[in-house]
């Protein structure tokens, strides 16, 4: 019996589950009726559903995080930035500078695709720093976590700009005739495809290997600086893909508040979801894992009265307890007290 | 004997930081003439709106000499000035035990942030993201609306002028108008130069050197590390406290969103100022130059009148980046000890 | 203890998971002398050094130190420095950031009201500099200095703490001549005052001219202690080395086919400043060549030149009759080369990634990211090597580190025999591995040879060489000074090429 459990635990996906069913648990305590669906007007509606929508973005920014860290040991704290910057982007396209408008300025796949490419360049800056100039990687991002806001203001000339369009509002909303919002689709496909590119190539390989050993990597002729510069691009990339559903969600680009305190979310997935933030080895699905729990642990919280001001704090005190039992230091430590605890086995 | 390279990156990041200084302040001068740039209270004026900048500039040169960071003073400050508000105006505690409450809450702060760092080891910047998420909650825990802040003793502090005997001008009117500072710049400076002779003159100070330049050689030479960096957070959250004390007397208020991005700002002073990254290089008087540097900036953008507030921010982190790139690349210049086998 | 012993060190022993690195080693330093410890990697003298300061904590045995009653035991470097161990390590370990005058007194600086009296520390620290015949300005920062300047502050530290037992780790590697002198000038001083100390080196001719006794390990075993007078040179090379001679014939016997005629690798004055002088070197297809020359000789360095690790700045290489240049390990590997690093911990294991894909990386590598090599071919490869190596493991998916250290090895080695390469390079791929194993590996060497691969055999085993090679090449102090063909190779004649230096 002993055994099994042990099996059960050494599971990768152990930790972010458990967490998610906690999370799912206390949800339902506080609210019964959290997993009852309906329908109307042909569109599915539930607290669940509520849950799963949201966490999109966070889900898309989760994937990019958890190659940053698997490849570097670092994390990429502009993401939120790279988000503002891409909704700011993608609203000036299609309004063509103004403030408010009610039909494209260009169209829609316009405003998308240099929304994306503005992230991706982002991101490719990050990975520059990072990569080329060897310059640790939170300090690397340091640099768009401040001014990314700053340069999103920039281009929408410091207004709030509208896109009062229906086909705008379908990203973060639904399609007409689809019952499910648009964005849990969306998720899903960034985590199938990238999951083929990581399987498909031997890029995954590559990514744990140089995280794990960089030196050993480059002698068995892996290009270890590329791959650390494309994880950076990537995140960037789909920074760029939340930026425009977060966009969509409020057909407008608020510099101020799009991606706010999302890096920490992020970060947040990716420990949850039993990634070791020094780097090495992933699991793309305990990442997505972990951003929906944060999401429902996110609901739950409201569901208590804490304010959206107030929930980082649960947050913060989540992420210290994790780095803690992942901490080399507090596993030797604990490995002392456990021995000291047990009388020698006569 | 040989001296291989005569090429001092303090000296020469410190003199970039000053020069850049004076040339800005210089233009400012000029380009501002008509609306008052070239009077004495526009410098003073840089003092009185960052005396608590300055002082968590040089927490932060503390913390980054180790070779960390600390991203929560920002929240930090809002927490601070949302406690100190909250204490006088809602639950009726007199000024001073205010404060002192204030100041032993950054200690503690320090201290658990500089235990998880020191020995669990665990990435600073990861310690203090999570710091800084938990302070700025727990600010809104505290109180979702804005406190404004009606105690007298404290309203005093903020208010008190104090005139200087000098640089004073006539106006249109024929009338001297005196220069004045704030207590806050008192306090400022005092706790700068407290801080400069702890680096300069004290064990512990050179300490913080040593374990910024090499952290195995310092624990092979005998040197508690530990403690050391221990300390060195613990500092920095009392100064952070201290900062927010001084940022209140300038705000006299307790709101959620105060003082966001202001560690932003500390971190560009200290890098502007020739602080390294990397640790054991840097010292408080450049951390002071590079929020004089931000100052200059902002009251360019206020005299110029049109341009956003953000556009403060996009030049910071702009020179932000350049001096990271300037230190990154001197850095791969210099000769590396200890490979050379 | 005895009158005029200040440290004695019995039975110590020294265990990291799966590595014996000390088996009862004992250690005896008498006052006013000065004892040579040597022995090649893997010896253990490292461990025993951060044993007695601290720096490891040791499994079993008894060290005393002269005037304390009781065995100490060494926590921490603070410790043993308040006991009175001084240390001077291989790797410089000072601030570079501090001045010269901080680095000699940080923790203890002198004090004036409570203040650090920087002049007083300056004015000291020149002085102290002046008696080892330096001057230098000691405000400036240390890292803007030589290392071997450097190296002699981090001596001048360590002689004015005062100490009983003085150590040093491989002081002279950057010293040139007249800073050796100066030190040894400053040891027989300290040698005078009653101080013992512990040179831990691998310049022959240093010990022979500085030091009265000499201790040599030997794979984690004392294999005695000697007076210097009564060893001759190459008696000590010999013990260092190990004199197990096992049938030359049997294994030579093996090889089928001579090398041929035509070849693989050819270098023109290839070096690379700071590691190895320039250097000629000839591989012939089909043949097996040795590096042999004692530890910081200079044998991994010139491996690394070859293989574009270190990146030549001077000379020309010509692989396959054609001229080469690397920018990348994969350009090597593109053109037939393979290379099994030193330190396979650091440099060859990827330890969290499981077996299968260790041994397949470097193939897919070369394959590129695009051609993904099929989970059925991945499986086929590593079975294939897991057999033809008799690796044991669980299974393919085992996580490499949980492996011991001889079977990694032997999947560092499967990894670049799947990549079939024309040229391979194996640096010390026998350390740290049981018996049984060693001789596996020397026969596949031979094995490779016959099928016209050629391979650099780099070894601290003479015997290991004797028994593959077919040339080789001694290296000493940086640079390759002689080569010996097939007839010259024996024992006697390698231990004296490299003791006496040059042929």
């Amino acid at each position: 019996m002993k055994n099994e459990w042990k099996k059960i635990t050494r599971f990768r996906l152990f930790l972010p589950i458990m967490c998610l069913i906690l999370v799912l648990l206390v949800n339902v305590i506080k609210t019964p009726s959290f997993f009852f669906l309906s329908v109307r007007n042909g569109v599915l509606y539930g607290y669940i559903i509520d849950v799963i929508n949201r966490a999109s973005e966070l889900v898309v920014l989760a994937v990019g995080m958890t190659l940053v860290v698997a490849a570097s040991g670092g994390t990429d704290i502009s993401v939120g930035s790279m988000m503002a910057v891409a909704g700011a982007m993608s609203c000036y396209v299609l309004s063509g500078g103004q403030v408010s408008v009610n039909g494209y300025a260009a169209p829609w796949i316009a405003g998308a695709l240099s929304a994306l490419a503005v992230a991706t360049l982002c991101g490719a800056w990050n990975g520059f720093l990072v990569a080329r100039m060897r310059i640790q990687p939170m300090v690397a991002t340091l640099i768009l976590f401040t001014a990314g806001r700053g340069i999103a203001q920039l281009v929408t000339r410091g207004q709030i700009t509208y896109i009062r369009v229906d086909s705008y509002k379908y990203l973060g909303n639904f399609i007409p005739h689809v019952p499910l919002p648009t964005s849990i689709f969306v998720a899903i496909l960034v985590v199938v495809l990238t999951n083929l590119l990581l399987r498909k190539t031997s890029l995954g390989l590559y990514i744990q290997a140089v995280g794990i050993n960089k030196d050993a990597s480059r002698l068995v002729g892996i290009k270890a600086n590329k791959i650390i510069f494309f994880t950076y691009a990537f995140c960037g990339f789909l920074a760029g893909i939340a930026g425009l559903i977060a966009s969509s969600r409020i057909y407008s680009a608020d510099a101020n508040n799009i991606g706010l305190n999302m890096e920490l979310d992020a970060i947040l997935a990716v420990a949850l979801g039993g990634n070791d933030l020094a780097g090495g080895k992933f699991n793309i699905t305990g990442s997505v894992i972990g951003a929906y729990t944060i999401q429902a642990l996110t609901t739950t919280l409201y569901a208590m009265g804490v304010t959206a001001d107030q929930v980082p704090v649960y947050k913060a005190i989540v992420v210290v307890i994790i780095v803690t039992l992942q901490s080399e230091e507090f596993k030797k430590w604990f490995a002392k007290a456990m021995a000291q605890k047990k009388p020698v086995e006569a | 004997m040989k001296k291989k390279n005569a090429f001092n990156e303090t000296t020469f990041l410190l003199k970039i930081t000053i020069s850049l200084f004076v040339v800005m302040y210089a233009l400012g001068m000029v380009v501002f003439r008509e609306k008052g740039f070239i009077h004495f209270q526009t410098f003073l004026n840089l003092f009185i709106s960052n005396a608590s900048l300055i002082v968590i500039a040089a927490g932060m040169t503390l913390v980054m000499l180790t070779g960390g960071i600390d991203i929560s003073v920002g929240s930090c400050v809002a927490l601070y000035c949302m406690m100190l508000a909250y204490m006088m105006e809602r639950q009726c505690v007199d000024a001073v035990s205010a404060v002192a409450i204030v100041l032993a809450t950054g200690l503690g702060f320090g201290f658990v942030q500089g235990f998880l760092v020191s020995y669990l080891r665990i990435q600073p910047f990861i310690v203090t993201l999570a710091g800084m998420f938990f302070a700025r909650g727990m600010t809104a825990i505290i109180s979702v609306d804005m406190i404004t802040i009606m105690n007298k003793r404290f309203l005093g502090w903020a208010q008190d002028k104090l005139f200087l005997p000098f640089g004073g001008y006539l106006n249109r009117k024929g009338v001297l108008v005196r220069p004045f500072i704030y207590p806050t710049v008192i306090i400022a400076f005092i706790t700068l130069v407290l801080i400069a002779i702890l680096l300069r003159y004290t064990k512990f100070g050179r300490k913080i050197y040593a374990i910024g330049g090499s952290e195995q050689s310092s624990l092979l030479m005998g040197l508690n590390v530990r403690r050391t960096r221990l300390y060195a957070y613990v500092l920095d959250g009392f100064l952070a406290a201290l900062g927010g004390v001084l940022f209140c007397l300038n705000t006299c208020s307790g709101f959620v969103e105060q003082a966001r991005g202001y560690e932003m700002e500390a971190i560009a002073a200290a890098v502007i100022g020739g602080t390294l990254l990397t640790g054991g290089v840097g010292n408080v008087f450049g951390s002071l130059f590079g929020v004089l540097i931000k100052g200059t900036i902002e009251t360019f953008i206020t005299f110029q009148g049109t341009l956003s507030s953000w556009w403060t921010k996009i030049t910071i982190a702009a020179l932000l980046a350049f001096f990271i790139i300037l230190q990154s690349i001197l850095g791969n210049r210099k000769p590396r000890t200890g490979e050379n086998q | 203890m005895e009158e005029n012993v200040v440290l004695s060190m019995r039975g110590i022993t020294m265990t990291f998971p799966g590595v014996r690195a000390l088996e009862d080693v004992d250690f005896t330093l008498r006052k006013g002398e000065v004892h040579a410890l040597m022995g090649e990697n893997g010896a253990g003298k490292s461990t025993l050094i951060k044993v007695l300061t601290g720096v490891h904590e040791k499994d079993s045995g008894v060290i005393r130190l002269d005037g304390i009653d009781h065995p100490i035991e060494n926590k921490s470097p603070e410790e043993a420095q308040r006991m009175g161990i001084s240390t001077v390590y291989q790797e410089v370990n000072l601030c570079p950031n501090l001045s010269i005058a901080e680095n000699i007194y940080i923790g203890r600086e002198p004090q004036r009201h409570g203040f650090i009296d920087w002049k007083k520390m300056n004015v000291m620290a020149s002085s102290l500099l002046e008696q080892f015949g330096i001057t230098a300005d000691v405000t400036v920062p240390v890292g803007h200095y030589s290392i071997a300047l450097q190296q002699m502050v981090a001596i001048a530290r360590a002689v004015d703490m005062q100490c009983k037992v003085l150590i040093f780790d491989e002081p002279t590697s950057s010293l040139d001549e007249d800073e050796v002198e100066k030190l040894f000038t400053v040891m027989r001083a300290l040698k005078g005052q009653g101080v013992g100390i512990v040179f831990v080196t691998h310049f022959l001719e240093q010990v022979y001219e500085v030091c009265d006794r000499i201790t040599v390990l030997r794979n984690g075993k004392l294999v005695g202690e000697f007076a210097v007078q009564e060893l001759p040179r190459w008696q000590l090379v010999a013990k260092m080395m190990g004199k197990d001679f096992d049938d030359l014939a049997a294994i030579k016997s093996l090889r089928t086919n001579s090398p041929s005629d035509e070849t693989v690798i050819k270098t023109n004055g290839l070096g690379h400043q700071g590691t190895i002088k320039p250097f000629d070197l000839n591989v012939k297809k089909g043949e097996v060549i040795g590096l042999a020359g004692l530890l910081g000789s200079g044998r991994s360095e010139l491996a690394r030149c070859l293989y574009g690790v270190d990146k030549p700045d001077k000379g020309s290489i010509q692989v396959g009759g054609k001229d080469f240049s690397a920018s990348h390990p994969l350009d090597s590997m593109e053109a037939g080369m393979a290379y099994l690093p030193e330190d396979r911990k650091k440099e060859g294991v990827i330890g969290d990634l499981s077996v299968k894909d260790n041994i397949i990386i470097a193939l897919q590598a070369k394959k590129g990211a695009f051609h993904l090599l099929s989970k059925k071919d991945q499986e086929k490869f590593a079975d294939a090597y897991i057999e033809l190596l008799q690796i044991k493991t669980r299974d393919r998916d085992t996580p490499v580190k949980s492996l011991s250290g001889g079977n990694q090895q032997k999947v560092i080695i499967g990894r670049w025999l799947l990549t079939q390469p024309d040229f391979i390079i194996l640096d010390e791929p026998t350390r740290g591995i049981d018996v049984g194993t060693k001789t596996e590996i020397q026969k596949l060497v031979l094995q490779l040879a016959d099928k016209g691969t050629s391979v650099m055999f780099i070894s601290s085993e003479i015997d290991e060489m004797l028994r593959t090679c077919d040339h080789m090449a001694v290296m000493k102090d940086g640079q390759k000074i002689a080569e010996l063909d097939a007839a010259e190779l024996d024992q006697k004649t390698i231990m004296s090429t490299i003791a006496g230096g040059g042929k």
